[in-house]
């Protein structure tokens, strides 16, 4: 009976999501704004419920995982195609924080896009229903999102995963008649495509070895793969689990922008904020983190693929961070955030620490996804001006977004006792004591990457709510806090982002809270050396009071206030002194040119040359009419023969004999 | 050197003077006429050959209606003679060369390197026949059992041949009249004879 | 001493003398025929020569067909010169180019 009714509630949740995003969507225009917004804001608020209820069911009550299939799509040749959710501690986590963080989205957005007409021309048709578009697409993201991590099989992982690809290309794209939007969801789904084509021939060679799409199965067998070799280049022979689990990787690296896939995630910022909030720090983003998670049994088995993530993440946490330094743009600075943070989590997958990792992305979901709607705060009272060089001191003007940024800063940075503190802390440690091959540079990589996190973080803090007020007269006559609908989600935002890592840390971390759903080898399981050092939350605060990072991080803030509070000189003479290093950084390491010219030039000229020199010259030329022409040279030299002259011919027929009687004489 | 010896030289001698007569002659009238000598020296060797109804037939058949047939049509045919030289000397060369090409390969292809055969002391142990040997008999026997359907074959051969020679020669005068069965037996009653009802004239 | 190598080489010498008579002779075409007719002539010395050594009838029953067929194909070739002299009014095989390609 308690069964059945789970049953009914997990099949509801992304069902109820995927509901409100039809109506909206088809009968948007009938029901009108307030219609579309009440009926999304109805599903996915039924379908956070329904998280919690699972959520409880599972955590508190202490239920087994759920394991099973909802509808068998088709059976070929053995391999089973079906729909199936596999419910466990580690899925009513990501569910929860897929719902909560997109209901206060859907509630943000009523006031973030309320003067959205204005963002279209006037002849324009999409634009007077845009609104309950915009609505549709979020709760039809939930929908996928929830569907990606409910799954219990590669065929409903591959579905929610292109799902939420292609609801971010929509949601990137939404105001279809910005050319910079257009190029930019362009850019995020072929970026998106390349990741995922790595992530098809994954799972592949997942069917392929193992014969099944089932996660189980799979698992279970994936102990005779790591024994098993194949040969991907002549005369190469690679390990089976190596080559799946980095392709399955690569794909991971597409959805959670890890270099040199990152390119599309600052350009998605065209899209509205709401979006870059809900998809693009704390939902989509993740998902390759939660896939790489879920797949830790066949990650444990193979030490190369792990290496190979963490020096993956440790760049990105790196240098993404830095040209967070240099960007004028509120929202780009809390995109580097986002791809720098996305390399910790990557850095403590490699480390075999899956439980910190997605420990990390739980608070990041929470604080990120604040520190983005504060940004789209400020971005409304400056009437949607976005260069933090026209900002200051506006925190007089703006008292609520001040004091959650200040919230969701001090989490970012990891300043002890905030969640974020927490889940950071726990990496860097997990990094100390790894052995995997690459661990000294993810260390140094982590570390310094606390001293620009706490520096770009607090610049942003700084430049946009204390100083002197830079913008224009018009703009300061009509700042004033936007509406509740605003503010309320980034005060329910706040809330976990302080209090979340605490009360979790010690059971989902070092206690039994993943359980089965994380497998760790033995002499991977540095998180279980630290476990020994683990005496609680507050211990682990005043542990951290006294460690590296927090003075790093305290350089950091004190760094960002001497330069932009006290003497912002500083920052304009080390621009120019160091030109060469602000460009390559301003220019993002140079990846978009060079994207362009390879692989798009690149295209272009071998398009080209296929064309006029393989189908034009070659094919054309040479293979079609050459032939004909040469069949015309054959004949025209052919009929000399034909002279009409008999005994021409009976001369060939002569020749003829006496040419068979030699080959007669020699055969013999 | 026997006397048999002898005339075979004599003969294929002739046979090949008469054989270059042909081909070298300006008038056809005498290449035809060299060429009915050629024959008959043949039908000679052939006598020695011991191939008696073959020699009587080439002289017969080949000689008195083939030959007689070529002069008919060179006669027929009134050819001027002076126009007929030009371009001979040109090619001489090459024919010959050409002809001595063909026999060279020839005597060699039948010879001990082209048969593989070293040993002709039995291959010329010729079999001489009695006094009453019948070629002709002989021939008979195996004509008319086991070559029956070849000879056959060859009489409607040689119908054809009629056939075809006067259907490609013939000529129809317009003022001659002629039948033409296939049309008399395709006449249908209808064609010819109409019978219509009418009333009776009586003449008054 | 009269071997069948003699008389097979009389035949060879005939079949040469008329191969040469065809590539010569471009000037008269009823002289074509009758090296045709003589090439046949080589042809069946040879089967009357083997026929005699070998003692074989079969080599005369051979020369029996041939002759009817030499025979046969005279005169159709024949039938056909005339008629070509009915249209052309010329045997010079030099303008006998029509099937000139």
């Amino acid at each position: 009976m308690m069964e059945n009714s789970m049953q009914n509630i997990y099949l509801a949740i992304p069902l109820v999501a995927l509901f409100g995003s039809i109506i909206a969507g088809f009968f948007g225009a009938q029901i009108g704004r307030k219609g579309a917004h009440t009926v999304t804001i109805l599903g996915v608020g039924i379908a956070f419920v329904l998280s919690l209820v699972a959520l409880n069911h599972h955590v508190f009550s202490g239920a087994p995982a759920y394991n099973g299939t909802v509808y068998t799509w088709l059976v070929s040749d053995g391999i089973r195609f079906e729909v199936g959710f596999l419910i466990d501690n580690l899925t009513v986590m990501m569910m929860s924080v897929v719902t909560g963080v997109s209901l206060m989205v859907h509630i943000y957005t009523i006031g973030y896009m309320k003067d959205d007409l204005h963002n279209w021309p006037k002849d324009s048709l999409a634009g007077p229903n845009a609104y309950q578009r915009f609505f549709s697409y979020i709760s039809l993201f939930t929908f996928s999102m929830l569907m990606l991590v409910m799954s219990n099989n590669f065929l409903q992982l591959f579905f929610g995963w292109e799902a939420v690809g292609l609801v971010s290309y929509l949601l990137i794209g939404f105001w279809t008649v910005r050319p910079t939007a257009v190029y930019a969801n362009m850019k995020a789904f072929l970026v998106n495509r390349v990741g995922d084509f790595g992530f098809i021939l994954g799972i592949a060679a997942v069917v392929m070895y193992t014969g099944s799409l089932d996660y189980a199965d799979v698992f279970a067998k994936a102990g005779d793969l790591s024994t098993q070799t194949m040969s991907v280049f002549q005369g190469s022979e690679w390990n089976v689990i190596t080559v799946i689990c980095i392709l399955l990787f690569v794909g991971a690296m597409g959805k959670s922008a890890q270099m040199p896939l990152h390119v599309w995630l600052p350009d998605s910022m065209e899209g509205p904020t709401p979006i870059s909030a809900l998809i693009h720090a704390a939902t989509m983003v993740t998902a390759g983190i939660f896939m790489v998670t879920r797949m830790s049994p066949m990650y444990e088995l193979s030490d190369t693929a792990l290496s190979f993530i963490l020096i993956i993440g440790s760049l990105t946490a790196f240098l993404m961070g830095l040209i967070g330094i240099v960007q004028n743009d509120i929202k780009r600075v809390v995109a580097y955030s986002t791809l720098s943070q996305l390399g910790y989590m990557t850095v403590a997958l490699g480390a075999s620490a899956y439980s910190a990792a997605v420990f990390h992305l739980m608070t990041h979901a929470f604080f990120k996804a604040l520190l983005f709607l504060a940004a789209g705060s400020v971005i409304i009272a400056m009437h949607h001006e976005q260069d933090m060089r026209k900002m200051g001191g506006l925190k007089k003007y703006l008292p609520i977004t001040y004091w959650t940024s200040l919230i969701g800063s001090l989490a970012l940075i990891g300043f002890p006792g905030f969640s974020g503190f927490f889940s950071k802390d726990s990496i860097i440690e997990v990094v100390h004591d790894t052995h995997i091959y690459g661990h000294q540079l993810a260390y140094m990589s982590v570390l310094g990457g606390v001293f620009i996190t706490a520096f770009y973080t607090f610049r942003m803090f700084f430049l946009v709510f204390h100083g002197e007020e830079r913008m224009d007269k018009h703009t300061k006559e009509h700042l004033h806090e936007p509406s509740w609908v605003v503010t309320f989600p980034l005060i329910m935002l706040a809330i976990p982002s302080v209090f979340i890592g605490g009360f979790t840390i010690g059971d989902m971390l070092f206690g039994d809270y993943f359980g089965s759903a994380i497998y760790i080898a033995d002499n991977h399981d540095a998180l279980a050396e630290i476990g020994k050092h683990f005496h609680g939350a507050w211990a682990f605060v005043e542990h951290g009071f006294a460690g590296p990072a927090f003075y790093l991080a305290m350089m950091g803030v004190f760094s960002a206030w001497y330069i932009y509070m006290k003497q912002p000189d500083i920052a304009e003479s080390t621009k120019q002194r160091f030109s060469f290093i602000y460009n390559l950084l301003d220019k993002k390491y140079y990846f978009d040119e060079f994207n362009a010219w390879f692989f798009g030039a690149g295209s272009r000229g071998l398009g080209n040359a296929l064309w006029k020199v393989g189908d034009v010259q070659f094919i054309d030329g040479l293979i079609v009419n050459g032939s004909a022409k040469f069949v015309g040279w054959f004949a025209l030299v052919s009929r000399q023969l034909q002279t009409g002259l008999l005994y021409h011919y009976a001369f060939a027929m002569i020749i003829g004999l006496l040419g068979l009687f030699g080959i007669g004489l020699f055969l013999n | 050197m026997t006397i048999t010896d002898l005339l075979f030289f004599a003969f294929s001698g002739m046979i090949v003077v008469s054989a270059l007569g042909v081909v070298v002659s300006k008038n056809p009238v005498h290449s035809a006429l060299f060429l009915v000598l050629t024959f008959f020296c043949t039908s000679a060797i052939w006598l020695m050959l011991e191939a008696e109804f073959l020699a009587i037939t080439l002289v017969l058949v080949y000689v008195g209606a083939v030959m007689v047939l070529f002069l008919f049509v060179v006669m027929m045919l009134d050819i001027k003679v002076t126009e007929m030289r030009k371009g001979f000397v040109s090619y001489l060369p090459v024919g010959i060369g050409f002809a001595l090409a063909m026999l060279g390969i020839m005597v060699w292809v039948v010879g001990p390197f082209g048969t593989g055969i070293t040993d002709t002391a039995t291959l010329n142990q010729a079999v001489v026949h009695g006094a009453n040997y019948s070629n002709t008999k002989e021939l008979g026997k195996v004509l008319y059992t086991d070559y029956v359907l070849a000879f056959e074959i060859a009489a409607v051969i040689l119908l054809v041949a009629i056939i075809a020679a006067i259907s490609l020669t013939l000529r129809r005068r317009p003022q001659t009249k002629y039948q033409t069965p296939g049309e008399q037996i395709k006449v249908k009653r209808n064609d010819r004879l109409k019978i219509i009802s009418m009333d009776a004239e009586v003449k008054k | 001493m009269i071997t069948l190598s003699s008389y097979l080489t009389l035949g060879a010498i005939l079949f040469a003398i008329s191969i040469a008579g065809i590539f010569l002779n471009r000037k008269n075409v009823v002289v074509l025929l009758m090296c045709i007719e003589l090439m046949l002539l080589a042809a069946n010395m040879n089967f009357v020569a083997f026929s005699h050594y070998l003692n074989d009838s079969a080599g005369q029953v051979f020369v029996f067909f041939i002759l009817t067929v030499a025979a046969s194909e005279a005169a159709i070739g024949l039938a056909i010169l005339v008629v070509l002299f009915r249209n052309r009014q010329t045997i010079n095989v030099d303008e006998l180019d029509r099937l000139k390609g």
